[in-house]
């Protein structure tokens, strides 16, 4: 089909879906005049039930654990298939040479790394206080080694990120998402089912299992992150001229 | 319905369309970057801090991603 | 007025799409989707809002102060983290293709048999 018939095609039948989709927008509730019976419900009992303040990551790691597990799992397979489609054992792979950024560069990226790191830590750790949790503080932490990359060079982003390890680390955090769960199955509740001492709302000990879920969340979350730049720094630096026949 | 919101929902707007036109590749990491800092502007109006800081951080590791990504097939070629 | 957060839902949609069908370049492509995707995050959270509603966190506000609809946040602020893996494996494909296709037009593609 050729383009200009692709495009009068598109332009038709994308007239149509609009206006189908306008005209199906136009009966919801007026914006700024929400309806529905959950999100009340939640804001008024999460922090009572679970004594955690931020009612999101209640719902994240607690009412809607389930389905969190199924996006950890939709995370995991594909980066998984991105593992599978670039990492050739067969390919040859080039020296690389080492790389000696200016100190002023090398200076502030360490500086910069440390920071995100600690930053990123703490959005995991008061997910469920302010917002925050596993999901953002994975790709921050995931983010503080690409500045590795970026101020010193391949050989300390990789001595630092050694794919053994984060293939580990990622698969720890998946399975630690699961046995959460099945702890609950054996305590005799619901999967996922809240367990454990509440704590005192607004203090970082509090909200039962949720902390648990939160950390494995961002273990999965910056693992899959690091192993994804991992890969594609090495389509990018060591297999130079690559065909994968 | 307030100003800053009708605002922000114009320059969105006008972001997508941005992003979409946009054919160098290295101009659409640009763009596209930009796109989800208005991204992170809207969710924030609309009173939904975590979302905005979940497309904060992906905005910022997107972003080099794509351009390794440019590289290697632009070489490939 | 109050229906504009919905049609600009529509709008990122068509144009994401748009930019599907148009494109020359599968890098191109992928952020166009990523474009389309992100629609469904701007749906669910004007959904999801409430007139002069503080966001559903109770860290600093008194318990009961009105406040925004907090399952959408949670469906949209996991779909966004993981909606980048999901572009990297196709990014990753794109890859591939370049490799046995030597181009990355979907429209050199679509002659390729086999």
């Amino acid at each position: 089909m050729s383009r200009g018939v692709r495009s009068g095609l598109f332009l038709v039948s994308a007239a149509g879906l609009t206006a189908l989709l306008l005209w199906a927008v136009a009966d919801l509730p007026d914006f700024g005049h929400y309806r529905g019976p959950y999100g009340k419900v939640l804001n008024s009992v999460a922090v009572g039930e679970r004594h955690t303040t931020n009612v999101v990551a209640a719902v994240v790691f607690d009412y809607r654990g389930v389905d969190t597990m199924g996006e950890e799992f939709i995370l995991f397979a594909s980066v998984m298939g991105v593992a599978l489609l670039l990492r050739n054992p067969h390919r040859e792979r080039r020296q690389v040479p080492v790389r000696i950024q200016s100190d002023a560069v090398r200076l502030a990226g360490i500086g910069f790394a440390a920071g995100l790191l600690v930053l990123g830590l703490y959005v995991v750790a008061h997910g469920y206080l302010t917002p925050g949790g596993g999901f953002q503080g994975g790709v921050v932490l995931a983010s503080a080694f690409v500045l590795v990359y970026l101020a010193g060079d391949y050989h300390a982003y990789r001595s630092m990120s050694p794919t053994p390890a984060i293939d580990v680390l990622g698969a720890t955090g998946a399975g630690g998402y699961t046995v959460v769960g099945i702890v609950s199955l054996l305590l005799g509740s619901a999967f996922l089912h809240n367990f454990g001492p509440l704590g005192t709302t607004g203090k970082l000990a509090s909200g039962g299992s949720i902390p648990f879920l939160n950390v494995a969340s961002a273990l999965e979350v910056s693992a899959a992150f690091v192993l994804l730049f991992s890969e594609f720094l090495d389509e990018l630096v060591v297999r130079p001229k690559a065909r994968s026949e | 319905m307030i100003p800053l919101q009708a605002a922000i929902i114009g320059l969105v707007a006008a972001g997508a369309l941005a992003v979409v036109l946009t054919r160098d590749l290295v101009r659409l990491t640009m763009a596209s970057s930009l796109y989800a800092l208005l991204l992170v502007v809207l969710f924030l109006v609309f009173q939904a801090p975590d979302v905005a800081l979940s497309e904060l951080v992906v905005g910022a590791v997107g972003f080099p991603l794509v351009i390794v990504v440019a590289v290697v097939l632009e070489r490939g070629k | 007025m109050s229906y504009l957060p919905y049609a600009l839902a529509v709008w990122i949609f068509a144009v994401g799409l748009y930019g599907v069908v148009r494109s020359r370049n599968l890098v191109h492509l992928v952020v166009c989707l990523s474009v389309a995707q992100s629609s469904t995050y701007v749906l669910l959270l004007s959904i999801g809002y409430v007139n002069r509603g503080t966001a559903p966190i109770f860290a600093d506000v008194p318990k009961g102060t009105r406040a925004v609809d907090p399952v959408v946040q949670a469906l949209t602020l996991t779909d966004v983290v993981v909606s980048v893996t999901v572009a990297a494996l196709l990014l990753a494909l794109a890859i591939q293709a370049q490799r046995h296709a030597d181009t990355t037009d979907p429209d050199e593609l679509s002659e390729m048999h086999g």
